[in-house]
């Protein structure tokens, strides 16, 4: 129990707080509107139905300010930073940035679901009482016309329309459709199945939630949520609601008044739509600033690597930055970690065809003639995630599956360069590198990292600083005989290296079992850049294997998403 | 947009709006609106289409997710042949019961919705594109090579009994020195 505690309090406390704000919004408007007097004749027209529709309004007011804000980078970027005195464990939950809006975004649907039905449900009402369906004081309150010294209270002003005529005729009908309409397009084309194959279509029809925002905005300008007002002299509301025949006629009832609800949203949404605009516009910027290239490789197995230059440009391990290529698109920004050290004059990334985008790019890149320059880029970046964290923990534990182990080049690297000027800020006495890949020929540009490494380290008699494990989870019956064969040789026959690869996926028991056991009382952080599957794996391990007692080892995992 | 399959987007809106048509009409059942019927329409319109959508297509290229028990839902679906195969037929299908539900407040956002679904399975339909089911994959085991295929008859010589038993008399001449190195197991 103590375990989860560690590594899943703090989410667990957000939440609970976030979901007590929902629950108390909505609570207290619901009362407010159940049992308001001001809302008592409104109420006899609708029943708890107004109630019904305000409450989920309000909550509906609340997430609509918090969708915005997980999605601007930058801003958390700066939070980032500025919580590099407040500990590793508030600076984790804005790794789960996307899981939030996620979560927000299911809550704004739901609460919209209720907020419609019970509208859909006040129409219905209003439309029947103004065609007195209903009682006489529905009546005499439906008749209340709009007009120069009287005010109405049902917003439905003729005895001949329909529901839905009424409601494409008003401003809140109509914004009401039209962003629920939006809702439900970016809610479609976000399953997980269109998002993860079709980015695009996703990411074009998420900016309806432009469009959302706008409606949801003048929504409430219509003012149709009517309450009462005081009067002067005073109605009295429980005396004069059995005989609205007499109302005007005698003195304690004078005809009552109405007035709309204030449209309050707006208050809610316009800082953070606000901090969203800056947010692009300083996408926008970054953009438009002159980057260079200073190399352009072509790995083998379809991997490219560009080594680019821009001016007042500063990084950090393990960053990562958006690229956008007009040549290809001019709308897409597409995410990719650096693999170069922040002491290097310029940054790199490694980027392998996986789509559309990627595999353009490096088409172009391939029919580029020699020493030409390549074509314009934009570098939006570079934003921090969980590796930025690993120097900060004695003992770390870093693993990359496949294509995911581009943050740990940069890691890597980063420690060449800060052994050799003996850095201060290198907090790290031991890091176990684990590297799960599925076929010996996405190894090379990293092999070749790994062999300088090896040998910097043998040079200066630091051997075992670094322990790394390299895993072939696709190995055949071939490999398996070419090993046999190979065994006695003292490099690795695939990549050159001293440690030999192993075959298969690693046992997380055992290796967590020998790093507790060599590092009994340090603070171990654990790394993933890979699938999903991996880092539940890892996560329950690292719970199992923490112990509150200060004394002993403790393991902390953070991953890193895209 | 790349080499996107409509289909499948198509087939995720279609199934929220079946769901919101559906949950449109309920209301307006539930609530004895003017115009039920077309909301009680709107219940047997958004249910068929539910059920018409939850089974998820075989994609043409890459992996398909199945939804959680399509499976039954295929093999229905699968038996009615052209029917469901052709998208074409789907997009007209949905704008027919698209309609009747416009004339009700209620199921006027599963009519819109649905009507979205009918305009993305056609422009699915022009690319090309068609329902394939999802079968569950059946291993073909890779033949077994072919020394496998003839055991040996006999078993393989051995010395008689008497010198294989263990000499107790004699521990010291019967211990032996293994020619391959023998390695502890690490695991």
């Amino acid at each position: 129990m103590g375990n989860w505690i560690i590594n899943h309090g703090l989410t667990a406390l957000i939440l609970v707080v976030w979901m007590g704000i929902n629950i108390f919004l909505f609570v207290y408007f619901y009362f407010f509107y159940d049992l308001g007097d001001q809302f008592i004749y409104t109420r006899h027209v609708l029943g708890s139905a107004l109630a019904w529709a305000r409450a989920p309004a309000a909550v509906l007011n609340f997430n609509c300010l918090l969708i915005l804000l997980p999605v601007c980078r930058n801003l958390l970027s700066l939070i980032r930073g500025s919580f590099i005195c407040c500990g590793r464990t508030m600076r984790k939950q804005l790794d789960k940035n996307i899981s939030f809006h996620k979560l927000v975004a299911y809550m704004i649907g739901l609460m919209t679901a209720v907020h419609t039905i019970a509208h859909l449900l006040n129409v219905e009402w209003y439309n029947n009482s103004i065609r007195g369906e209903y009682d006489a004081l529905n009546n005499a309150l439906s008749a209340l016309e709009d007009g120069e010294n009287t005010t109405y209270l049902n917003p439905i002003r003729s005895n001949s329309t329909t529901p839905t005529h009424f409601v494409f005729t008003t401003l809140a009908g109509i914004t009401g459709v039209i962003i629920t309409l939006a809702l439900i397009l970016i809610i479609t084309s976000s399953m997980e199945v269109i998002r993860r194959s079709y980015f695009e279509v996703f990411w074009y029809t998420h900016h309806l939630f432009v469009v959302f925002f706008i409606g949801l905005v003048i929504h409430g300008a219509g003012r149709i949520v009517r309450s009462q007002t005081t009067t002067n002299p005073p109605h009295n509301t429980s005396f004069c609601f059995d005989q609205p025949d007499q109302w005007g006629k005698i003195s304690e009832c004078p005809v009552p008044q109405f007035a709309g609800g204030f449209p309050g949203t707006w208050m809610w949404v316009i800082a953070p739509m606000f901090i969203y605009l800056c947010e692009r516009l300083l996408r926008f910027i970054r953009y438009v600033q002159k980057v260079t290239y200073r190399k352009i490789v072509i790995r083998p197995s379809k991997v490219l690597e560009l080594q680019l230059v821009k001016s007042g440009f500063k990084m950090d391990v393990g960053q990562y930055v958006f690229l956008n290529c007009p040549a290809i698109s001019a709308l897409e920004w597409h995410p990719f970690t650096m693999t170069s050290a922040p002491e290097e004059d310029f940054f790199s990334v490694h980027i392998r065809s996986a789509g559309d985008w990627t595999e353009k790019l490096i088409s172009i890149m391939e029919q580029l003639p020699e020493g030409a320059e390549g074509p314009k880029m934009g570098v939006d970046g570079p934003f921090g995630t969980a590796s930025e964290d690993v120097f900060d923990y004695e003992v770390s534990m870093l693993v990359g599956a496949g294509i995911g182990v581009t943050p740990f080049a940069s890691i890597l690297k980063s420690i060449w360069y800060k052994f050799k000027e003996s850095n201060p800020k290198l907090h790290t006495r031991k890091i176990y590198f684990y590297w799960l890949c599925r076929e010996t020929h996405a190894f090379e540009w990293f092999a070749d990292l790994l062999q300088v490494l090896e040998a910097e380290m043998e040079e200066r008699g630091m051997g075992n600083f670094l322990t790394y494990k390299l895993y072939l989870t696709g190995w055949d019956k071939s490999h398996a005989t070419h090993a046999m064969v190979h065994f006695d040789e003292e490099t690795d026959i695939v990549t050159g290296l001293k440690q030999k690869c192993h075959y298969g996926r690693p046992n997380w028991d055992i290796e967590f079992e020998q790093v507790r056991k060599e590092n009994p009382s340090s603070v171990v952080g654990t790394f993933l850049c890979g699938p999903a599957v991996l880092g539940k794996t890892l996560e329950k391990k690292c719970v199992k294997y923490s112990d509150v007692d200060p004394r002993k080892t403790k393991f902390y995992f953070n991953k890193e998403n895209f | 947009m790349g080499k996107i399959e409509w289909a499948m987007w198509a087939n995720e809106q279609a199934l929220a709006a079946g769901f919101i048509y559906l949950t449109g009409g309920i209301v307006g059942v539930a609530g004895q609106f003017r115009g039920w019927e077309f909301a009680a329409f709107g219940v047997a319109a958004g249910a068929f289409v539910c059920l018409l959508e939850y089974p998820r297509g075989k994609r043409s290229k890459g992996h398909s997710m199945e939804r959680t028990g399509q499976y039954c839902f295929t093999m229905c679906l699968k038996a009615f042949g052209p029917l469901t195969r052709n998208y074409y037929f789907r997009a007209f299908l949905h704008a027919a019961l698209c309609v009747p539900g416009g004339f009700m407040l209620a199921t006027v956002l599963g009519c819109v919705c649905l009507g979205i679904s009918s305009l993305i399975y056609l422009s699915a339909a022009i690319h090309g594109e068609h329902w394939e089911p999802i079968l569950p994959r059946t291993e073909s085991r890779a033949p077994v090579g072919e020394s496998v295929k003839k055991p040996p008859q006999n078993p393989p010589p051995r010395p008689p009994v008497e010198l294989r038993r263990k000499r107790m008399e004699d521990l010291e001449g019967a211990a032996y020195v293994n020619p391959i190195s023998v390695t502890a197991n690490e695991y």
